[in-house]
């Protein structure tokens, strides 16, 4: 037995008359349905190339438009053409005019044999259905449709508030339960012949004439009633991208619709010449009798609508902007560590972080001179420039450029508030960001400076108050950084702890023990200090509490006080 | 809110208005040399182009672009007396227009081609290009450029971005020799990776980008003054159109929403950039008194000074072009959803 078309045309028909041949060479009966919209100059070709199949048939053209009922009545049409002229065929193939045969026909006969009295359809309730254009599912089938979405969009929208508004239902016709699925099948004769012989259908029919897309509805909530075999799947390979509309294929696809082991695929683009030759070519290598595989497309097919609506996390260019406030959005693509004192208070941080974790450590990156890339790079990764002004002109994308720049080797850098602040407010809302905050530890280093104490102490509470402010942005309310803070104070209570959750911070899947610590500068004395610039009317509070005289109770001198454990 | 809002809408129209009046006027300055404007078939792609005395590199570039399958060339030759008319005439598929007029007058040359757009585009794809760009979007090496507007008509958009990617040589600029035919991408063949900076602009909804070898070379000091990076050189055009500065800004403003602002990815290619070859610094050494340029050709005075420093803009970072692929991995570009 073999398996007859319908062929649904409206463009192109240079393509389909060569598909329509292809068939009707190999004896399969074939019924072309062209739209009334269509060139008649190119029906006419079409008409005339075709002439000599006597297995090839025209139905009456109708003018099909999307979406409603006049693209069944054809397919009603030419399935009843197609029924009464060739009664050696078991199957019918629905197919459109831009598809596309990938496995020879014999193939296909021999697996519709195969699955003798089985109806290959898409067919599921509207409950199950995710993927319906304008978010009607049920409604489709309880709301009326009487204008063209395409063409009459607001009527159409305002139509179908209208009729929730009033609550209107109308009523699904007994023994009918509604069904939705993929517009391409692969019915068998009796059910088809069952659908179409219906004693019911004038009813059928009056009603999915006002049902939306009645393509996708028609057939696969009909064959619940007649079929005894469903196959809930469809024959041809076709999906649609996040518009609805179906994905086309080119030439470059050539291997994987090979691969595809699908006998029919759509839409196939009507230059890529050389898919029509391979395919139709004649001799497509026979691959016994193995399963229609799709889902090595489904997978491309996947990315591709991922790449479309959510795109690469920490992309910003020309065709991926994402507006400011969306927060939930990571701005940068990997995960990277904010360091704010640790320099000022050991005076090999860097190297010891660097050595330790493996991982890339800059100094300064916002230094107001100039940006202090690891090694003192004057060009990094990506070619970014480390030219201070080409930086703050716009520092937000300096950031996420070198992280982007950097994939695959975790960045971390030293902040402070002699740096430039102004990504204080887009690291803290990236969750990316890890930040260890040391507070007050810009104190250190003026303790140990030459600097006259009246400036000392001016350089002081300009700090203390930038600080505060980056702080600010650590602590608001929507942070999505991981923040760590600690004053001075209370970190040099506790060193050790504090330089594991660093280590285990910066790269969460080693785990490293800290078998090396870092040289804390001295702090003899820093407790007179933190007093002297209270007396001068300063309160260095984020410093933490220093007690005055901890020095010489509890020397916190570089040699051993926090030791290995 | 609103009423602001109309308001600037009204002001942008009378703009629109007022820009396609005056390349009806500047349109005086063109002289037809050649116009087979007639040959025109329905689908065919449209390629316009000002340029002067690029002689040598029109062979490759006429090729280039036929190989993607532009069916048709528009031409504005601004003076050129290197011969570069006389062999654009004689190609089948160009129609020439001449002009001696200010290039800096008719908008740096986009009041010229905006008549032409407006007289020959409407309702075609066009693709507006110069000399030393070379247009790369997804799929190029093996899809032809109708493959590409097929698909954006079908996914119902109208423009599509292609930002600037400036290429140049390992070499000094003025050491490396560019011969006629050949492929300026073989010759210079890199490009900075990752230090593009971008914002939006409010009045015209375009982004705004800047950076790669220029900015960090010639503008460390000046990022403001870097050029713009951002270009939409293929649009299905209307006579409604119009650019308003070189390619990188169109009315009415919706040509300019090219990019998603939800965090997904819309399709986007890239513009080879091939200016730096050794023909650059007799160039920047002559636009630079020519002052028909962007402010006072500042651009070709900085170039000037920079070609003198450093006449290199190679740096161990620098990445060698290989592909679109490569870009796309890059995040120069995306082909979004097209499979």
């Amino acid at each position: 037995m073999a398996v007859g078309f319908i062929i649904l045309a409206h463009e192109h028909l240079d393509r389909v008359a060569q598909v329509a041949g292809y068939w009707a060479q190999r004896r399969s009966p074939v019924v072309i349905h062209v739209d009334a919209r269509a060139d008649d100059e190119d029906y006419r070709e079409l008409q005339d190339g075709l002439a000599r199949f006597d297995n090839i048939r025209f139905v009456e053209r109708r003018a099909c438009e999307w979406g409603r009922f006049s693209i069944v009545s054809a397919t009603l049409d030419a399935a009843t053409l197609l029924l009464s002229n060739s009664d050696d065929i078991s199957h019918v193939f629905l197919a459109s005019g831009s598809c596309l045969p990938l496995r020879p026909l014999e193939e296909m006969n021999a697996y519709l044999d195969k699955h003798a009295g089985t109806d290959f359809i898409e067919s599921v309730t509207t409950q199950e259905v995710t993927w319906t254009v304008g978010g009607l599912d049920l409604e489709r089938f309880t709301l009326r449709f009487p204008f063209s979405w395409k063409r009459r969009r607001r009527i159409f929208d305002g139509y179908v508030k209208l009729q929730r508004r009033l609550g209107i239902s109308r009523a699904i016709p007994e023994g009918v339960r509604p069904h939705l699925g993929s517009q391409w099948w692969c019915l068998t004769r009796e059910t088809l012949e069952a659908i179409l012989t219906d004693p019911d259908r004038e009813v059928y029919d009056s009603y999915f004439s006002t049902v939306w897309i009645p393509d996708e509805a028609y057939f696969q909530t009909l064959v619940r009633k007649h079929s005894t075999m469903i196959e809930s799947r469809s024959l041809t390979l076709s999906r649609f991208d996040f518009q609805g509309k179906p994905h086309v294929f080119y030439e470059d696809h050539l291997q994987l619709l090979q691969r595809s082991d699908c006998f029919v695929a759509r839409k196939i683009w009507p230059r890529a010449n050389l898919l029509y030759r391979e395919f139709l070519g004649g001799d497509l290598k026979k691959l016994a009798r193995i399963e229609p595989n799709p889902r090595k497309l489904d997978k491309i097919f996947a990315k591709a609508i991922d790449k479309r609506l959510n795109g690469r996390d920490g992309l910003q260019m020309q065709s991926r902007f994402p507006k400011a406030h969306l927060w939930n959005l990571p701005r940068t693509c990997a995960s990277y560590s904010v360091f704010e004192g640790f320099s000022d208070l050991f005076s090999n941080f860097e190297t010891w972080l660097e050595k330790r974790t493996g991982t890339r450590v800059h100094g300064h990156l916002f230094n107001k001179r100039t940006v202090k890339f690891a090694g003192n790079a004057t060009i990094y990764n990506g070619c970014l420039a480390n030219s201070a002004k080409l930086r703050d002109y716009n520092p937000e994308k300096f950031l996420a450029s070198l992280i982007w720049n950097t994939q695959g080797e975790h960045q971390s850098f030293q902040f402070g508030p002699a740096d430039r602040q102004d990504i204080s407010g887009f690291a803290s809302g990236d969750p990316n960001a890890s930040f260890f905050v040391i507070t007050g530890a810009w104190a250190v280093p003026l303790f140990h400076s030459k600097l006259n104490f009246q400036r000392v102490r001016r350089v002081a509470a300009r700090y203390q108050s930038i600080e505060a402010r980056h702080v600010n942005w650590l602590r608001q309310h929507e942070v999505r950084a991981h923040v760590n803070i600690w004053s001075l104070a209370e970190f040099v209570e506790t060193p050790m702890p504090i330089l594991q959750t660093i280590l285990d911070g910066v790269d969460p899947t080693a785990s490293r023990k800290l078998t090396e610590v870092p040289k804390m500068a001295d702090l003899t004395g820093f407790g007179q200090f933190v007093q002297k610039l209270k007396n001068e009317g300063m309160n260095p509070h984020s410093v933490g509490d220093f007690p005055l005289g901890r020095q010489s109770d509890q020397p916190v001198s570089p040699a051993k006080p926090y030791a290995v454990r | 809110m609103r009423l602001v809002g109309l308001l600037s809408s009204y002001k942008l129209r009378l703009e629109r208005k007022k820009r396609r009046v005056r390349a009806l006027r500047k349109s005086r300055e063109l002289n037809g040399v050649v116009n087979r404007t007639a040959d025109l078939r329905a689908d065919d792609i449209l390629l316009f182009c000002t340029l002067r005395n690029e002689r040598v590199r029109l062979p490759f570039f006429m090729e280039y672009y036929r190989n993607l399958g532009v069916g048709h060339f528009l031409f504005v030759d601004n003076g050129s007396d290197d011969g570069s008319r006389e062999y654009l005439a004689e190609q089948s598929d160009a129609s020439v227009w001449g002009t001696t007029a200010s290039y800096k007058s008719a908008h740096f040359g986009m009041d010229w081609l905006n008549w032409l757009l407006s007289k020959y585009g409407h309702d075609r794809w066009t693709l507006v290009v110069d000399v030393d760009e070379f247009f790369v979007y997804p799929f190029c090496d093996t899809r032809p450029l109708a493959a590409l507007t097929d698909w954006l008509d079908s996914s119902k958009v109208r423009s599509f971005a292609a930002m600037l990617v400036d290429i140049y040589p390992k070499k000094s600029v003025n050491e490396t020799e560019y011969h006629e035919g050949q492929n300026p991408m073989e010759v210079a063949e890199y490009f900075d990776a990752g230090n593009y900076m971008i914002s939006r602009n409010k009045k015209y909804g375009n982004l705004w980008i800047q950076g790669g070898p220029r900015a960090r070379a010639f503008f460390p000091n000046a990022p403001e003054r870097a050029p713009a990076l951002n270009k939409i050189p293929l649009v299905k055009w209307s006579r409604r159109n119009i650019y308003v500065s070189s390619t990188h800004t169109l009315l009415p403003r919706g040509l300019n929403m090219t990019f998603s602002e939800t965090g997904g990815e819309m399709a986007s290619g890239c513009l080879m950039h091939a200016k730096f070859l050794n023909s650059f610094e007799a160039k920047a050494e002559e636009e630079s008194k020519r002052k028909q340029h962007f402010a006072d050709s500042f651009e070709y005075k900085a170039y000037k000074k920079g070609m003198r420093q450093n006449p290199s803009l190679w740096c161990k970072w620098s990445e060698k072009y290989i592909n679109w692929r490569q870009l796309e991995i890059l995040g120069l570009m995306s082909k979004g959803n097209w499979i």
